[in-house]
C-alpha cells in the first residue's frame, strides 16, 4: 500500500511537470480584461511561480495555446517572447465580445518497476502501449489534463461556450463582468460532468506588497457550482484540481484548471 | 612557562569558556502548526533592535542550509523581507552561531551569552522574531526587553507565529 501511495506521489509529481514543477501555480495574466473602442490590443504573461502574476520561477510552455474568437474562430498570437520567467504574446481584438485565451495541454504517464528499479515515462496515448516493457511491474498509469486560461472582452460582454474536455470553470456570472464586494457564481465541470465537492482556491495577485495571503478556499456544490464574493478589486487566480483513480479500463486522471480573473473596483 | 602561572591560564580559559555557553538571554519561539495542503517551514530570524527599530545583532536565521532543483536556500532569505533590509543583506551567510536549518512547528529556544552580547549596551531593546512561509504569510513579533538586570518579555504572533519569549537571567 506504502509503495502504491509513493509511486502515485512520484507520478503526480510528473505528470504536473509539463505545466507546474511541482507546487508551482500556473498563471495566465492579461494586461486589460475590459476594452472599448472599434479594435484593441492585450497583452499576455504566463508563467509559474508561488507568487500568482509574481514572475520569479519559470516562464510558461505556451505549447498548447489556443485563442477563440467571439465568433468561435481560432485567432493567433503575435510578438510571442519565451523569458527567462515569463512568455509573453499579445492579441489584437479585431471583433467585439468575449475572447478565450487558452493553455491546453494533456499528456500519458506512467512509473513502474524494471528489475527492481523505478522508472518513469512520459508521453501520448499512442505511444503508452509500446513505451512500458513487458516484465515491467507495479506499473502505474496517469493521464493530465491541464487548462489554464483567461478571458478578455471588447465591447459588450458574449457567451462562453464549454468545451466539454476536462477540467473547465462554466460562467453563470461572467468572467469580465466582475466587481469588488459583487458575488459570482461559476460552475466546475470535468468533462462536461458537474465536478461536486471540489475544493476551489482563489488566489489574489499582490502577495509582494502584504503579508497574509488572503486566499479564500470554496467547495463546490452537487451542480459543481460556487460563489465568490470579491473582497476588493485586483486580478485573481482560480484553481481546481481533480485527481481520479484507475477504475477498470479508465487510467488515473489529474486534472488541473487554473482560470485568471479580473475584478475591478 | 610556571607551572603555576599555566594553571592560572587555563582555569582563565576554563571560566571563559564556561560563561560563553551560559544563557544569559533565552528566548522561545514557537512555530504554529497550520494546516495547508501546501506546508513549507517557515524562514525565521531572531534578532536585538533598539526601541527605535534599529538593529543590532542578529541572533539566529533558521533558513534552508541546503540547494534542490528550485535554488539555493539563500535565495530566499530576502522573503524575511524586514530583517533583510535592517541588516540580514549585509551579512554573509552561512554565519557561524546564527544560520541553522528551517524548524518544525513547536516551540524552539535561541540563547545568547553575555559574551557574545558583550557589545550590546545595558538598557532597553526588543527581540524581534520575523517568520515568512513559501505559499504563506509573513509576520513579525517585538518583545521588549531590558539587557542589564533579570527580566522577562512575553508577546505573541497571530498567525505566522505563536508566542515569544525572551527571559534575561543577569
Amino acid at each position: 500500500m506504502k509503495k502504491t501511495v509513493f509511486a502515485l506521489t512520484t507520478l503526480a509529481a510528473l505528470m504536473a511537470a509539463p505545466m507546474a514543477a511541482q507546487a508551482h501555480r500556473a498563471w495566465l495574466a492579461p494586461t486589460s480584461t475590459v476594452l472599448s473602442g472599434a479594435d484593441a490590443w492585450v497583452g499576455f504573461d504566463a508563467g509559474m511561480s508561488n507568487g500568482v502574476f509574481i514572475p520569479d520561477h519559470a516562464a510558461m510552455r505556451l505549447d498548447g495555446l489556443v485563442i477563440t474568437a467571439p465568433d468561435g474562430s481560432v485567432a493567433q498570437p503575435e510578438n510571442m517572447m519565451r523569458g527567462r520567467y515569463r512568455a509573453t504574446f499579445d492579441l489584437h481584438l479585431t471583433q467585439p465580445g468575449t475572447w478565450r485565451i487558452a493553455n491546453v495541454m494533456s499528456g500519458f504517464g506512467a512509473t513502474y518497476k524494471q528489475g527492481g528499479e523505478e522508472k518513469r515515462w512520459r508521453g501520448s496515448e499512442a505511444e503508452m502501449a509500446t513505451a512500458i516493457p513487458a516484465d515491467a511491474t507495479d506499473v502505474v498509469r496517469m493521464r493530465s489534463m491541464n487548462r489554464v486560461e483567461t478571458f478578455v472582452t471588447l465591447g459588450e460582454p458574449t457567451d462562453i461556450a464549454p468545451t466539454g474536455q476536462g477540467l473547465e470553470l462554466v460562467p453563470v456570472t461572467h468572467p469580465n463582468d466582475l466587481v469588488a464586494g459583487e458575488a459570482a457564481t461559476f460552475k466546475l465541470m470535468q468533462d462536461g460532468k458537474p465536478a461536486a465537492d471540489q475544493t476551489i482556491t482563489v488566489a489574489r495577485g499582490g502577495t509582494r506588497y502584504r503579508d497574509n495571503p488572503e486566499e479564500i478556499t470554496v467547495v463546490t456544490g452537487a451542480d459543481g457550482g460556487f460563489s465568490v464574493t470579491w473582497p476588493e478589486a485586483g486580478m485573481y487566480w482560480i484553481n481546481a484540481s481533480v485527481r481520479t483513480p484507475s477504475a477498470g479500463d479508465q487510467i488515473a486522471m489529474n486534472a488541473q484548471y487554473n482560470g485568471v480573473v479580473e475584478v475591478l473596483p | 612557562m610556571h607551572p603555576r602561572s599555566l594553571t592560572i591560564a587555563l582555569a582563565a580559559t576554563g571560566l571563559t569558556a564556561g560563561a560563553a555557553q551560559a544563557a544569559d538571554l533565552t528566548a522561545t519561539v514557537e512555530i504554529p502548526r497550520l494546516s495547508s495542503a501546501s506546508y513549507h517551514r517557515p524562514y525565521v530570524a531572531v534578532w536585538i533592535e533598539t526601541p527605535d527599530q534599529t538593529a543590532v545583532q542578529t541572533l539566529a536565521v533558521w533558513y534552508q542550509q541546503t540547494a534542490n532543483s528550485e535554488g539555493d536556500g539563500t535565495d530566499w532569505l530576502k522573503d524575511l523581507r524586514t530583517w533583510w533590509r535592517k541588516g540580514g543583506r549585509a551579512l554573509r551567510m552561512p554565519a557561524d552561531g546564527v544560520s541553522g536549518a528551517t524548524r518544525a512547528p513547536g516551540r524552539h529556544t535561541v540563547t545568547a551569552s553575555a559574551a557574545r552580547l558583550r557589545n550590546l549596551p545595558a538598557g532597553q531593546y526588543n527581540l524581534v522574531v520575523e517568520a515568512a512561509r513559501e505559499l504563506g504569510g509573513r509576520e513579525v513579533v517585538r518583545v521588549p526587553f531590558r539587557w542589564g538586570g533579570a527580566n522577562t518579555g512575553r508577546a505573541a504572533g497571530a498567525t505566522e507565529l505563536g508566542v515569544v519569549t525572551v527571559a534575561v537571567s543577569r
